[in-house]
């Protein structure tokens, strides 16, 4: 299949290629970031099985995991303003985003946590430490460091999944190409630089990840 | 009582509707699944082969899946196919061909991590008590690897099922958009009907992926010893 | 030697179980300052649960274990205090394995009890260099050997200044020829005067460094004698059945 792309073309929409990019961009690294906070926190609650607190983020984890982002995002755009709650677009992606990747950010930090060996926990309390300097002097670094791995890919999960938000109105890649296509009917062109944008997006996170995986897997600090 | 606007779900024939739209995904994921656990099956097997182009290949293939996400896909098919290739295709024929694509390369990898992780000493050890090549595909490392297996292609099956309902951006009248034309069509008489349909399918996707999750779950941790 | 001296820590009637299965029943059993105790005894008589106990890691049913006059055994205990006091050394070198040798040693001294740093870090020098591990100080866990290891978890506790140590089979996981560098800094211990309770198979470590030896059973203590009557004439059949299996 040889096909005459349109060079021009492409270089025309670069720029709005490039603002969607952005717009990508800053909503996955707030979605991430509040997805980090919301898993440390909601990880050690899990830890120390804090009574009431613990079913209501089990739940949460369950209902987060169990149900697509597009249903989420059209809950959160669409109906939550019928009963008076209203939001932005960006702000709704966000929110949206961040109630997906907390569940997943926990059970990251969860299960690092608890590949934390029950002997290492017996040696900090032996010499006296208490439950938050345990938290915060032995469990917490070595689950961290056990966690890269699956944090790594949650970080590229929830990079990806900003592709849904252009259902609710927001001008990002998805809606870039797909007025391009309508407008222009430049279909090659407009899907190749889609397909562009998001291995420009992706790739390097994914080739950083597996090498750190590899590094943790290698190097770990174990005996 | 005042209206709360609940019951534009069941109003004529509107919950029927619903379900039958999510059946609608269910279909295309279960048809998805099928042909790409064939598929798969057959990629994890060829990626055990030690032929490095091969191996590259369908690397490549896998990673393909994993960089560029599945919505990307369903509108690279949807929108080319017909004026690049003058091929007509439906919003459900482009989705089972894009979800079958992705999940051979994810049950390919399954399948592939199951057999390389066998221990060698499981066949040596059945290789000893003398059982022929076949008794110790049959007995020994099929069953192993199925074990090994079942847990990663039902959670794929939970994540297809999520990510089915993606399908409605490429124009499948799917559980999605007949939610949709429901609230259309109730706007003015209910107007609330938004929050209660997207709210009843947020629970719909619920309740058909829950049960799989804890179902893997469950499995992961019986076979797990 | 047996039974002079201040009192340290008075165990009475204590009572261990997981579930159903009874581990410890009525143990009794009174630690002198200055004293070295070795426990011995096969495989599963609870010897190690008593030594957790004693540091709280595992919680009792019955019974007392009087430490300066607190019931250790009782609900109340504040085990971050009494635990700066009983220091224990693990059979699996617990290093943390995220922190150089020094920081494992002053995390305890500096965290826990506040110390002045420049002070701990000399306390923590003069340990390492007393166990022949000075040059070791910046290194990692997983560049050390075993032995190394373990000489490092003793130096941990005792930076802590601890009135009782006590050793959970420390050499267990040892390769045997570390066993012996790890045994002399005990030994060197016990010349120094430090109370300890050791839990041990190592027969020849046991008769020389102990004062006394407790041999148990079954969860509970068939009988305290004094190294060399234990070793040579033990008072109960089960003990020389224990030390019979032991010589070839």
């Amino acid at each position: 299949m040889v096909m005459n792309l349109d060079w021009e073309f492409i270089a025309e929409s670069l720029p709005l290629y490039g603002d969607a990019m952005w717009l990508t961009l800053k909503l996955a690294f707030w979605a991430i970031l509040f997805s980090l906070v919301l898993g440390l926190i909601f990880s050690v609650i899990l830890y120390y099985k804090v009574k009431g607190i613990s079913f209501i983020i089990q739940a949460y984890i369950e209902l987060s995991r169990n149900t697509p982002l597009l249903v989420q995002l059209f809950f959160l755009y669409y109906g939550l303003p019928k009963v008076g709650l209203r939001m932005s677009e960006v702000t709704c992606a966000i929110v949206g985003l961040t109630f997906l990747g907390g569940s997943y950010m926990t059970e990251a930090f969860r299960g690092g946590m608890e590949a934390v060996s029950r002997t290492q926990v017996e040696s900090g309390l032996s010499i006296g430490l208490s439950r938050t300097q345990l938290a915060r002097y032995v469990i917490l670094p070595q689950a961290f460091a056990i966690s890269i791995p699956s944090l790594g890919a949650n970080v590229i999960f929830l990079l990806k999944e900003t592709s849904i938000v252009g259902a609710i109105a927001l001008m990002d890649l998805m809606n870039v190409a797909k007025d391009l296509i309508g407008m222009h009917y430049k279909t090659a062109e407009s899907l190749l630089l889609l397909v562009a944008a998001y291995l420009i997006l992706v790739l390097p996170l994914s080739v950083v990840l597996s090498w750190l995986e590899r590094k943790v897997r290698y190097a770990e600090f174990g005996d | 009582m005042q209206n709360s606007g609940i019951e534009v779900l069941f109003e004529g024939s509107n919950f029927e509707r619903l379900l039958g739209g999510l059946l609608v995904t269910i279909e295309i994921s279960f048809v998805s699944i099928v042909i790409g656990t064939v598929l798969g099956i057959v990629m994890g097997l060829l990626r055990t082969l030690n032929v490095k182009p091969l191996q590259a290949l369908l690397r490549l293939y896998l990673e393909a899946f994993r960089i560029i996400p599945i919505l990307v896909w369903l509108y690279v098919v949807h929108f080319s196919f017909t004026p690049l290739l003058n091929i007509d295709i439906s919003g459900e024929t482009t989705s089972i061909l894009v979800f079958s694509l992705w999940g051979a390369a994810e049950i390919g990898d399954i399948v592939r991590g199951a057999l390389q992780s066998m221990p060698k000493h499981q066949e040596e050890s059945g290789a000893a008590l003398g059982l022929s090549r076949g008794q110790l595909y049959r007995y020994i490392l099929i069953p192993q690897a199925i074990r090994r297996m079942v847990p990663g292609a039902i959670n794929l099956a939970t994540r297809m099922i999520k990510t089915t309902s993606l399908v409605v951006l490429i124009g499948v009248i799917e559980v999605v958009k007949i939610g949709q034309q429901i609230i259309e069509l109730g706007v003015i008489k209910a107007p609330t009907a938004s929050f209660w349909v997207y709210g009843f399918i947020f629970i719909l996707y619920f309740a058909v992926c829950f049960p799989l999750s804890r179902i893997s779950r469950r499995v992961e941790r019986r076979w797990q010893n | 030697m047996i039974n002079t001296g201040e009192l340290l820590l008075e165990v009475e009637g204590l009572q261990k179980s997981f579930g159903e299965r009874l581990v410890l029943s009525g143990i009794d059993l009174q630690v002198v300052k200055g004293e070295v105790t070795v426990i011995l005894g096969p495989s599963g008589c609870g010897k190690s649960t008593l030594l957790r106990c004693l540091n709280g890691l595992e919680p009792v049913q019955g019974g007392r274990i009087s430490y300066h006059g607190q019931d250790l055994a009782g609900p109340q205990v504040n085990w971050r205090e009494v635990r700066q006091r009983i220091g224990m050394v693990f059979q699996n070198y617990e290093l943390f394995s995220h922190m150089t040798v020094l920081d494992n040693i002053l995390l305890g001294p500096l965290k826990v009890q506040k110390r002045e740093p420049k002070e701990a870090r000399q306390q923590a020098e003069q340990l390492l260099g007393r166990v022949g591990l000075l040059d070791r100080k910046d290194a990692y866990p997983r560049q050390l050997s075993g032995g190394q290891k373990q000489r490092i978890a003793i130096v941990r506790a005792l930076c802590m200044n601890p009135e009782i140590m006590l050793f959970d089979e420390v050499t267990a996981s040892l390769d045997p020829e570390m066993v012996r560098e790890v045994l002399d800094v005990i030994l060197g211990l016990a010349e120094q005067g430090m109370t300890m309770i050791i839990v041990t198979h190592e027969m020849g470590f046991a008769k020389s460094v102990g004062d006394r030896i407790v041999f148990m059973d079954q969860g509970s203590i068939c009988e305290i004698a004094e190294p060399q009557q234990f070793f040579t004439q033990p008072a109960t059949e089960r003990a020389q059945h224990f030390l019979d299996i032991f010589q070839y």
